[in-house]
């Protein structure tokens, strides 16, 4: 049913039709209206489920941790800080191969303490076994959870996901939504049964310590499951698809304009929306221009990103993330999409923008096709206040 | 795919954690047991067996050497002796 909701409520209506056992949540600003909402409805009775009210965002982790072991569904939220809180389960989750599906907020990280948008909270942890997928409004991110459990617990994967939302911008952002109804969500996604739970009637321990005989293999599965699971999220997207009616082809990236383009910029998350806007207009104008909006951050598609701008002669990434004293996240991936191949873009030029939550508007995206030229340039801060930056420390 | 996720019980018997023991291992002199148990009880590999006085004994199979043994026994008929230059 079409509705004109916040970001926040719609991904709470969603967890709710998705009906997981437990939710333990720890209350962070962008995250806070979604949990709030589930556990408003998990009080009036609406939605069965435990709800967990922890005294962090590490036990709150560790809770669907262990209700997921114990084989149910579970769910969790959170944003910057408390993600970062969560850093050693969120290992844990994914070593012990849980589909937990949690939703990011993304939110920056401090010092200084920051509470608006960027992703550098859930980027920071991309090496951490979780599947990412970045939504661009908020009808995707509610759809993106349905995805996302239906992904986390097929048995070929069992991995948890991350489903990234940029905080305020889509959390608390007004849109009409079409919410899922009950009916078509148990069609789309069946009763989670896991492949191995914590049961007394028939002991096993999980996540214990594996020695140097043993360790090596666990985590060679999970980056094989990683690439596997490229081919999963397209087949799952068709599915989805068939119930849903709305294609998100297969959910690795998005092309915008790119057929023709002599210029594409590549990101990822709401900014695409800004993205496009500032494409079209170019293009009115006669310039071919295009973007590629990146779905999938990890597993990261690199032969379909590959395929897709082989031709593009330049090519500007833009990061809502630093890699401090490296080149940015995305374009550090990028440029490993073209390395020693026979076609490849002229130039790949890296752009951050946007941190802190300071806005990317059409004049920054302008910006950005303007900068990227012949010469190529990396991590080059748009909408810089040079007033701003001294030489010297202390003055 | 998957690598090694879970475990049941006894199936850790597969890591031969005697070979962890590096300086001293466990002796019982089987003198003054009262067969209290408690160093059975204590030994963090379940390596030590034994019921009646007198009789118990380690598994230096799993045995780390740890020491707990000896340490919690109340009539003192557990000593830690040095490794014979045996490397285990």
């Amino acid at each position: 049913m079409k509705e004109f909701v916040e970001g926040s409520h719609a991904i709470a209506q969603i967890v709710q039709t998705c009906q997981p056992g437990v939710i333990s949540a720890y209350p962070i600003t962008p995250q806070t209206h979604i949990v709030e909402d589930l556990a408003q409805m998990v009080s009036s009775g609406e939605l069965k489920s435990q709800f967990v009210n922890v005294e962090s965002e590490h036990s709150a982790a560790s809770v669907v941790l262990g209700g997921s072991a114990a084989g149910v569904r579970v769910y969790t939220a959170t944003s910057s800080q408390g993600l970062f809180y969560m850093q050693e389960v969120v290992f844990n989750i994914a070593g012990m191969r849980l589909p937990v599906v949690m939703t990011c907020a993304n939110r920056a990280i401090s010092a200084p303490i920051n509470i608006w948008n960027d992703q550098q909270d859930s980027i920071s942890l991309r090496d951490a076994g979780w599947i990412q997928i970045y939504a661009e409004d908020n009808q995707e991110a509610v759809d993106f959870h349905l995805l996302a459990y239906r992904l986390a617990e097929d048995k070929r994967v069992m991995l948890p996901v991350m489903v990234c939302m940029d905080g305020f911008i889509l959390t608390h952002g007004m849109e009409t939504v079409d919410i899922p109804e009950q009916e078509k969500v148990n069609k789309f996604l069946p009763a989670y049964k896991p492949l191995y739970k914590l049961d007394p009637a028939e002991p096993i321990s999980m996540g214990l310590l594996a020695d140097p005989d043993y360790y090596m293999e666990t985590r060679f599965a999970i980056q094989e499951t990683m690439k596997e699971s490229i081919g999963y999220l397209s087949e799952i997207s068709a599915e989805f698809k068939a119930v849903f009616g709305r294609d998100y082809k297969d959910m690795l990236v998005e092309e915008y304009q790119t057929k023709d383009a002599e210029k594409v910029i590549v990101a990822m998350g709401s900014v695409c929306g800004t993205i496009k806007e500032a494409v079209d207009e170019q293009r009115a104008k006669g310039k071919k221009v295009g973007l590629l909006r990146i779905i999938s951050f990890r597993p990261f598609p690199y032969a379909r990103i590959y395929e897709a701008l082989k031709h593009v002669p330049r090519i500007a990434v833009l990061d809502k993330a630093v890699s401090l004293g490296a080149y940015a996240p995305i374009a550090v991936e990028m440029k490993a999409a073209f390395y020693g191949k026979k076609n490849s873009p002229k130039v790949i030029s890296s752009f951050v923008a946007g941190l802190g939550g300071r806005d990317i508007t059409l004049e920054s995206v302008e910006e950005i096709f303007r900068r990227l030229t012949a010469k190529e340039v990396n991590s080059d801060f748009i909408d810089l206040k040079p007033e701003l930056l001294k030489e010297e420390y202390g003055k | 795919m998957f690598g090694p996720l879970t475990v049941k019980p006894l199936e850790s018997k597969g890591d031969k954690t005697g070979s962890w023991r590096t300086q001293v291992r466990p002796y019982y002199l089987h003198k003054d047991c009262i067969a209290c148990k408690m160093c059975l009880l204590i030994c963090p590999e379940g390596c030590v067996s034994g019921k009646e006085k007198n009789a118990f004994s380690v598994d230096y199979t799993f045995c780390k050497g740890c020491g707990v043994c000896a340490d919690i026994c109340p009539k003192k008929d557990i000593v830690m002796k040095p490794e014979e230059g045996e490397q285990k």
